[in-house]
């Protein structure tokens, strides 16, 4: 039922077509920081270009195997976050939050790690099955720009990976990740953003209605009271929305009346 | 549901003070530009010296262009207008007609002749230096200082990129507003670009802001209190846009603001020879060129109308003493009101057709210096009140034709190009009459 739900979901509303056992993997990332690159290395020639339904926006799609598994990647719209205000980012920001991919992949740039883990951050809030790859390693050494590896993923709690995607580095070892990550082998456990006492607070004050609706498959609860409180009213319909088709019930509303 | 717009700033800050956090524990050593970059970025975009600097650089590039075009300027008008004569020499020594002589020389040529000597200079200074802001990345910044501002006039930050191409031409600036994502934010960015003078009124800005502000300092200052006047004007203008930008948002564009992510490029040493070619050539010349254009037409059109007789006057002057009354109550004059209604192609032609306005009316005086041109507008009933509304009015007052045509084009409704003509109008209107009747009523010209 789930799963016949989510198929239903990427074709009508992300055109996207997967075969029954294909993981599906969400390739995100600021824009310029080689999320192309990636693409072409992972998937070669193996690739399908259109654009999102209804929308003047490129969509690159292409397949990949390891091992026994096959994959399917999406490649999103460079985005800076996930609150939306220009069609990519909405189209980035929807695919995310309700394509309900099996792995999202995000990329950063190593030479400008602090803005890139915004957006890093922000998807850590909506999935846990995340593989980070810091891309541009080769111009971060030019730059003499040193990271800790071992204690970004401490930190983030997900796995990374280092790549400079150009030159064929880290590939492998991706790929490998990945694997890992869709075979269940590696259980992420995300770092969660902390945020003021108030808005904690407030957060906490809205999780026991977000468990009564009985939507932790779609959506983390937290996630969600986060976007209760900002207060993205077209967001918020989207939501309800989604859920609907999932539940068929009318109940989401309830939620907005908590308030 | 009232504070959702600060629960989703204070929630997007605290993102960035974790990923922060995050960085600064695994980032081991990041050397270079990146941190340079950064400390120039945290005083230009701080709190206490953002606006201050954004509004002393501003001075600065004015006074550097009043300062320097001064001379040069000057140098033109005496080269032009002596070749005047040389013309009219020849058109004597051919026996051509008075009439022939008047439309082109009287009126084409000395009006082009005009727009060049009072309008190349400034340009050639001004788009230059500000070319030089743009290389070296200040214009994102500004961007960004501002986007508090125009949050709480629930427009977008990107709108004063607007406006900084707004300096150069309006229709550029109302063009440039497709950066803008939100179709509200950019209407909001269209309607209210005409608010930031353009090059074509830079020069009548400059012209009276020198003749009435001199007065004021001694001769070596003039060129700061002409600065300081220009500044203040262009202050004038971006407050006029925040209010009008708020008030739209208020009536007919409501709805959400959205948040602002702007990438601050790394500063950058300016190129030299990218600087010149884009100012010189794609700015300068191009706006010189459709200057010459519009006033051509305008110069012969004017000549006509102002020497050619309905009982004992000309058709100028029946219209001016028409818009008299009218023109008054705004603290302006009949001439004024009508130099800028002619001047609807291209603003840069208002200043020429209200002079050759005023000479033909009698003074037949070489106009060599801009103490020549006080003169004569003092000889025509102007006091510093009026010189302060045709300043007023001039930023303020209706689009040209080119950049009506351009919201036209670019917002595809007639609906919104006529309340892009009737904002700013009223606008201009209102301030004049708020100010004219304010300085009759405590009595003090």
């Amino acid at each position: 039922m789930h799963k016949e739900c989510r198929h239903k979901i990427l074709s009508e509303h992300f055109g996207i077509f997967a075969k029954p056992n294909q993981v599906i993997v969400a390739l995100a990332g600021n824009p310029n920081v080689g999320k192309s690159t990636v693409f072409n290395a992972l998937t070669g020639l193996r690739q399908h270009t259109g654009n999102w339904p209804g929308k003047t926006v490129d969509n690159a799609q292409g397949s990949f195997s390891i091992k026994d598994k096959n994959f399917l990647l999406i490649d999103l719209p460079g985005t800076y976050s996930l609150f939306a205000h220009t069609i990519e980012e909405e189209i980035a920001r929807d695919f995310i939050c309700f394509g309900q991919p099996d792995v999202t992949l995000i990329v950063l740039d190593a030479t400008s790690l602090e803005r890139n883990l915004n957006l890093a951050l922000q998807i850590m809030e909506v999935t846990s099955n995340i593989v980070v790859c810091i891309n541009l390693i080769d111009e971060a050494r030019k730059k003499k720009i040193i990271i800790d590896f071992p204690a970004l993923e401490a930190e983030l709690g997900v796995p990374v990976v280092a790549t400079a995607a150009r030159l064929g580095i880290g590939l492998k070892e991706l790929k490998n990740v990945i694997y890992k990550l869709a075979s269940g082998e590696i259980k992420p456990t995300p770092y969660r953003v902390s945020y003021s006492e108030e808005i904690e607070q407030a957060i906490s004050q809205l999780l026991p209605h977000i468990d009564n609706l009985d939507v932790e498959k779609l959506f983390a609860p937290r996630w969600l009271a986060l976007r209760l409180l900002d207060g993205d009213e077209n967001f918020l319909k989207k939501i309800s929305l989604h859920m609907d088709m999932y539940y068929s019930q009318r109940h989401t509303w309830e939620v907005e009346l908590a308030l | 549901m009232s504070n959702k717009n600060i629960d989703n700033d204070r929630i997007v800050s605290h993102l960035y003070k974790n990923a922060e956090t995050i960085a600064q524990r695994v980032v081991i050593n990041d050397p270079g530009k990146v941190s340079y970059s950064d400390k120039i970025d945290n005083i230009i975009t701080s709190k206490i010296f953002g606006y201050p600097i954004m509004l002393g650089l501003l001075a600065l590039i004015f006074w550097i262009t009043i300062e320097g075009a001064n001379t040069p300027s000057a140098l033109l008008s005496t080269i032009f207008f002596s070749f005047q004569d040389i013309l009219t020499d020849w058109f004597t020594a051919i026996n051509a007609p008075v009439w022939l002589h008047g439309v082109l020389v009287l009126g084409l040529y000395r009006t082009v002749v005009w727009v060049i000597s009072v309008m190349l200079p400034p340009m050639a200074i001004f788009f230059p230096l500000f070319t030089i802001l743009e290389d070296l990345g200040y214009l994102p910044r500004v961007a960004f200082n501002l986007d508090s501002l125009f949050r709480k006039a629930q427009a977008c930050g990107k709108q004063s990129l607007t406006m900084c191409m707004g300096f150069g031409c309006n229709a550029a600036g109302v063009v440039s507003c497709r950066i803008i994502d939100s179709p509200r934010e950019k209407l909001i960015a269209v309607l209210t670009n005409n608010f930031v003078p353009c090059n074509g009124r830079f020069p009548t800005l400059i012209v009276i802001g020198t003749i009435f502000g001199a007065g004021m300092l001694a001769q070596g200052y003039r060129s700061f209190a002409v600065a300081g006047i220009i500044t203040l004007l262009i202050l004038v203008g971006v407050g006029t846009t925040f209010v009008v930008s708020w008030l739209l948002s208020k009536t007919f564009l409501k709805g959400e603001t959205s948040s602002l992510i702007l990438e601050l490029p790394p500063y950058r040493a300016p190129k030299i020879g990218s600087i010149i070619y884009r100012s010189i050539i794609d700015r300068t010349l191009f706006v010189l060129r459709r200057a010459i254009f519009v006033a051509a037409p305008a110069g012969i059109v004017t000549w006509i109308l102002a020497n050619y007789y309905v009982g004992d006057s000309s058709i100028l002057a029946h219209t001016a003493n028409f818009l008299q009354p009218f023109a008054k109550i705004f603290g302006l004059d009949g001439y004024i009101l009508m130099a800028f209604i002619l001047g609807l192609p291209a603003n840069e032609i208002v200043l020429p057709i209200l002079l050759m306005s005023y000479l033909s009316t009698g003074f037949m005086i070489e106009v060599e210096s801009l103490l020549d041109l006080g003169n004569i507008l003092i000889a025509n009933g102007w006091t510093w009140l009026t010189a302060i509304n045709v300043m007023l009015f001039s930023i303020l007052h209706w689009p040209c034709g080119t950049t009506l045509l351009t919201i036209l084009k670019e917002t595809g409704s007639k609906k919104w190009t006529l309340l892009a003509f009737l904002i700013p109008t009223l606008t201009a209107f209102t301030v004049c009459f708020i100010v004219t009747q304010f300085v009759y009523f405590l009595g003090l010209s």
